[in-house]
This record gives structure tokens, C-alpha cells and sequence, in this order.
């Protein structure tokens, strides 16, 4: 489960990068890549290991103007730490 | 002004950067060309920068270090920090010698990012045997380090008849080992494993009862170690979707420049394949005549022209139709739809028959005795520089 206060960061297997040519982000990992669509960007590039689950929903609330995002993100963090992208 | 790019053409995102030939392994599945000594004229350091340059400009974005053995270059330091620098995503692809704890950690340094290391089996004797070198205890060592440094690990064994009974242990060698990935790679059929094929070829029960022991590992590690098992497609009787399709989103540089849809690509005849010391790799990828040969649909014919897994496996794999069929623009021979296809079975059933022998004459099962003439009497060639010379030198003699 992902608490509010957990400071999720991107497993040091991956790396989180812009690519210009793809005009999106992507992560790369040994021999692998996966393109990343704009919301599973915008979360995951928060994910520093510094910033909490609660501050990166304010974030996300502030930056689109949309109320309510708590449920998608940790929906989406949960999948994305069971995928392994995130420790 | 170059062309603009064919819409249907997408960019390469792969590059896999064969840095020399040299190694100081001997495997008998390698996958160089049989007669790379033909071709050892390395590219230099600044020429090396400008294709990685190129490469990634277009959009390529992993990039492998590849051989032969990368270690040997001496500015492979410098060529990682450089496509580090470019923003790649950097893989070694080693048999780990010369890889003490200094150099790896200034590879660390330089930035790179994952390290392969392979093995070719659980055992010394066999990984010495099948290499010809004496490299386990190193190739421990070397894992030990790569995990102490913090780099991912993803350890390689080509599998064949000799090291598919060995299997579950392989697996738990590399659980201890702590390796991220396991890839467990059924020999592939090109290079020096085609000239050795009579030899590596397992049966397809020896295939299955591997296979079933993949299966319970990867159920009892529930995901901690991804156990990759490359399916040996002439018992599966399915073609790979080979590079994901020619000229589709992978290019290997060889040593002495070349640019080629795959490893082994180079082989075919009658095609000439851009050299990166004159050619720009945007020219190269889009508009050669040999990275448009075989793209897209329009050169199939006969079995695959009309099938709907043309879509899923583009045609499969050019080099094994033309190994088997002496025809590159055939349906791939594994499968079932090939007119070729009996010529697959009648190398699998070779194996077995070879086997039933065995049986009759109650050989051991493991037939490898480690003595003076045991490759000879298994019928193996070395991958080296005098067999190499020496295969060069035959086909020369064919040629003329």
C-alpha cells in the first residue's frame, strides 16, 4: 500500500528521461524501455524520494486546476511499485 | 540537404556498437562472423563519438557495447561517458574478463548503466570446456563485483545439449548470485553455433523437460529474478519476430564500420552494407539499399505473403532462410508453413536419433569427458583466429 507519508523514488534499475524524438517520456531499464503517457509522467517525475505522497497530489491538484486526483495517483503508484519502477 | 525520411520508416532506437571482434573466449555458439578475421580494421575513437552522435540525433536511445569482447578497447571509458553525455541508456555485453574492481568502477564513473555478464553454465567444467578458457571462478568474481558496485545485472547463458540438464542450477546460481534478470538463450543458429549445430543441437524432449523446469522456478520466485527463457525455435516450430522486423528499430555497428540489421546479417551475399566511416548513420538507416531489402511486406512471397502472423513475426529471421534455404527472401524455415520446414525436423530428428544411439550403447548421459581431443571427439570447432583464418581461407577456395 502507498501511505500519504512515503517518499516513493524510481528504482535505481530504471531511469526516468525526456525524449525528444518521441516527444515523450520514457524509462529506461537494462535492454528495455517503456513509454510513458502524460499523467504516468507527471507522477512519476515527482517521485524524487524526497517529496511525500501528500505533496505530490498537491502538486498535481495545483499544476492541472483538478481537485480530487488522490485516488489516481496512488492508484497509479501502486501499480507502477508493483511493476517495479518504484522503491 | 539529406532526404527527408519515408514516413513509414521509423527511427532506430536500439544500437548495438560491436567494438571489436577480439576475445579472449573460444565459444563454440559465438556469434561473430565465422570469418572475423576478415574484418578487424577497428574504427577509432572519434569515429566511434560521431555514429554514436548520429544515432542518437536520430532518436536511438539503448545503446549496447558489444564484441567480441568491449573490455579490450581501451577507450571503452571514454566512448561510455560520451554516449552517457548524449543521454543513452549504456549496456556492457561482456564475458567479464578484464573487468577487475577499478575498471568497473570507473565505468561507474563514466556513467554507465547496466552490465550483462555472461556464463555458459553452472559448472567449471563445463563454462571452461564450452569457452576454452579457464574463466569461472573469474566470471564469480566478477559478478561479485558488479552487485558490490550497484549495478543492475543481468547474466546470460547460451543454452545447448550439453548445458539444458543444468538448467535448475544455473537458475539457483543465479539467485545467489543476485542477478536481476537471467536470460537463458536457446542457441540461435548462426556463426560459429551454425557451423557447430550437429553438436549443440538438444532434442526437442530435452528442449521441454528444460522448459518445465523453468516454469516451477519462475512460479517459485514469483517475479524477484525475471528468468527469460528465448525460445529454441526449431522445436517450437515458431518464427521469431527477428529484431522486431528489419530495419525496424535496430542497428549493430561492426567493428570495422559496417552497418548491419543484425549480428549476422553480414554473411548474405549480394548485399552491400553502408560503411559508417564514409556513410552518415541517417543515410545508412533510411535510405540504403541494404536497410530497405527486407523492410516492411512488400519482398515476402509464398507462405507468408497472405498469413496473419506477418503482423506478429515479420517473416522471421532473413539469415536462418538463407542458412537453411540458401534463399533470404524465403519464409523462415522453423516454420510449419514453410516448404523448408522438413529440413528443421530432419536436423531434430538427427539429434534424437544420435541420442537413441547413445542409449543403445549405454553411453553416459553427459557425454563430455574432459580429456585431450574430448571438442574433437564431440565434434566442436573453437571459435579462434586460426579456425576463423582457416574457414576464410575455404571460402575463398569455394569462391574462386
Amino acid at each position: 500500500m502507498t501511505t500519504r507519508h512515503a517518499r516513493p523514488a524510481v528504482a535505481t534499475m530504471f531511469r526516468l528521461q525526456f525524449e525528444p524524438a518521441q516527444e515523450s517520456w520514457v524509462l529506461l531499464y537494462p535492454e528495455g524501455m517503456v513509454r510513458l503517457n502524460t499523467p504516468a509522467a507527471e507522477i512519476l517525475r515527482r517521485c524524487d524520494g524526497c517529496r511525500s505522497v501528500d505533496e505530490i497530489v498537491t502538486e498535481l491538484e495545483l499544476a492541472f486546476a483538478q481537485p480530487a486526483l488522490r485516488d489516481d495517483v496512488c492508484a497509479f503508484l501502486a501499480q507502477a511499485k508493483q511493476r517495479g519502477w518504484l522503491q | 540537404m539529406p532526404a527527408a525520411p519515408r514516413p513509414t520508416i521509423k527511427p532506430p532506437m536500439w544500437l548495438l556498437a560491436e567494438l571489436t571482434y577480439r576475445c579472449p573466449l573460444h565459444c563454440v555458439f559465438c556469434s561473430n562472423p565465422v570469418d572475423y578475421t576478415r574484418h578487424q580494421d577497428e574504427l577509432d575513437t572519434s569515429t566511434w563519438k560521431r555514429i554514436l552522435g548520429e544515432a542518437r540525433a536520430l532518436g536511438a536511445v539503448q545503446l549496447g557495447f558489444s564484441g567480441g569482447e568491449p573490455l579490450l578497447r581501451e577507450d571503452l571509458e571514454e566512448l561510455v561517458a560520451h554516449a552517457r553525455g548524449l543521454g543513452f541508456y549504456t549496456n556492457l555485453i561482456t564475458s567479464g574478463v578484464g573487468l577487475g574492481e577499478r575498471r568497473a568502477q570507473a565505468l561507474k564513473s563514466a556513467g554507465l548503466d547496466h552490465i550483462q555478464l555472461s556464463f555458459q553454465d553452472s559448472t567449471r567444467e563445463l563454462n571452461d570446456f564450452i569457452s576454452s578458457t579457464r574463466t569461472f571462478e573469474l566470471k564469480s568474481r566478477v559478478a561479485a563485483i558488479i552487485k558490490a558496485q550497484g549495478y543492475p545485472m543481468v547474466l546470460n547463458c547460451v543454452m545447448h545439449r550439453f548445458n539444458l540438464p543444468h538448467v535448475g542450477r544455473i537458475i539457483d546460481m543465479a539467485g545467489r548470485m543476485g542477478a536481476d534478470y537471467l536470460e537463458l538463450a536457446n542457441t540461435q543458429y548462426y556463426g560459429w553455433a551454425w557451423h557447430n549445430r550437429a553438436a549443440l543441437m538438444p532434442t526437442v524432449e530435452e528442449l521441454r523437460d528444460a522448459e518445465a523446469i523453468v516454469m516451477a522456478h519462475r512460479e517459485r520466485l514469483d517475479g524477484r529474478m525475471k528468468v527469460l527463457w528465448v525460445s529454441p525455435d526449431y522445436a517450437d516450430a515458431k518464427p521469431k519476430p527477428c529484431m522486431a522486423g528489419w530495419g525496424s528499430l535496430f542497428m549493430v555497428v561492426a567493428p570495422d564500420g559496417k552497418a548491419l540489421p543484425c549480428h549476422s546479417a553480414r554473411m548474405l551475399p549480394d548485399i552491400d552494407f553502408p560503411d559508417l566511416r564514409g556513410t552518415p548513420v541517417r543515410d545508412a538507416w533510411y535510405d540504403s539499399t541494404a536497410f530497405n531489402r527486407y523492410r516492411g511486406q512488400g519482398w515476402m512471397k509464398d507462405a507468408c505473403g497472405d498469413c496473419d502472423e506477418r503482423e506478429k513475426d515479420f517473416g522471421g529471421c532473413r539469415c536462418q532462410a538463407y542458412l537453411v534455404t540458401g534463399d533470404a527472401a524465403a519464409t523462415d524455415p522453423v516454420c510449419p508453413k514453410s516448404d523448408h520446414r522438413g529440413r528443421i525436423d530432419a536436423m531434430l530428428a538427427e539429434a534424437q536419433a544420435e541420442r537413441s544411439q547413445q542409449a543403445l550403447c549405454s553411453a553416459p548421459a553427459q557425454p563430455l569427458r574432459f580429456v585431450p581431443g574430448a571438442s574433437r571427439r564431440a565434434g566442436l570447432l573453437y571459435r579462434c583466429d586460426e579456425n576463423s583464418r582457416a574457414i576464410a581461407a575455404a571460402q575463398s577456395a569455394e569462391l574462386s
